[in-house]
């Protein structure tokens, strides 16, 4: 770890769907003060506004880290929630195990893991049946 | 098109933003669905909606999108409505339903 990487670490609540968002806002205001354009920033914090959404709905919460350097942005999602049974259904739109009190709220539609993807540089999902899933996000800044 | 203007036409009470009344918006999107908002991207200024939880507050924060103009005369609880506040938003309440609000802001120009 060189002196040009910032690392942060956010705490995910379980279960506390009120304050599902709360880490993807706290990196959204560090990335404002970093002087990263806008484009860049939702770029990161919609699909870490989705993966933080899913770990509070179907995980027990988690960690996210976040890892900065001058040419990318790393968030790293870790969570000890249920698994995922099928990754390739998962990443299908529409295709959601979210429950009828998720879907009230205006989520659980089956578009986050598309979405995480489709907006971010690259994205990796580790997943283990039982144990939990690790969803990664990579995204690029443009020098 | 200034924020004040989509507040009159909708005849809207503001329910938080009054400093930010003067900003220009350009376009906005219409929807009760959380997840579609975070789908369609297209640097749309406000969000008309019916949902009130503080997760609408977040995706519009997420999406960058300035004011929330909650329809069919739905009031978020107080708790929404501060978030908004430290967030710089602006809240507005109409008792017009999702469509005529949409109508009503696109056949004066907003998003045209």
């Amino acid at each position: 770890m060189d002196n040009n990487t910032l690392n942060i670490r956010y705490e995910v609540v379980a279960k506390d769907f009120s304050r599902a968002g709360e880490a993807s806002s706290a990196l959204k205001k560090v990335l404002r003060k970093l002087n990263i354009s806008p484009d860049i920033i939702r770029k990161v914090s919609i699909p870490m506004y989705e993966a933080e959404i899913n770990m509070v709905i179907h995980a027990n919460g988690g960690y996210i880290d976040v890892d900065i350097t001058p040419e990318t942005i790393h968030v790293v999602l870790t969570d000890n929630g249920p698994g995922i049974a099928d990754l390739e259904l998962a990443m299908q739109e529409g295709y959601s195990t979210a429950t009828d009190n998720v879907r009230e709220l205006g989520f659980g539609a089956g578009m986050g893991l598309p979405n995480i993807k489709k907006y971010s540089d690259d994205m990796k999902i580790t997943t283990q049946l039982g144990k939990g899933t690790t969803v990664e996000i990579f995204v690029n800044i443009p020098a | 098109m200034k924020i004040r203007e989509v507040a009159k036409l909708l005849n809207a009470e503001i329910l938080t933003g009054t400093d930010y009344l003067d900003e220009e918006v350009y376009s906005a999107f219409a929807c009760d669905l959380m997840s579609d908002v975070l789908a369609f991207v297209d640097n749309h200024t406000i969000l008309l909606t019916g949902l009130t939880n503080l997760q609408v507050v977040r995706t519009a924060e997420m999406m960058d999108m300035k004011v929330i103009v909650f329809v069919r005369g739905k009031r978020p609880d107080s708790d929404v409505v501060e978030l908004a506040k430290k967030k710089e938003m602006v809240i507005l309440t109409t008792e017009l339903p999702m469509y005529p609000s949409s109508g009503i802001l696109y056949s004066n120009g907003l998003g045209r």
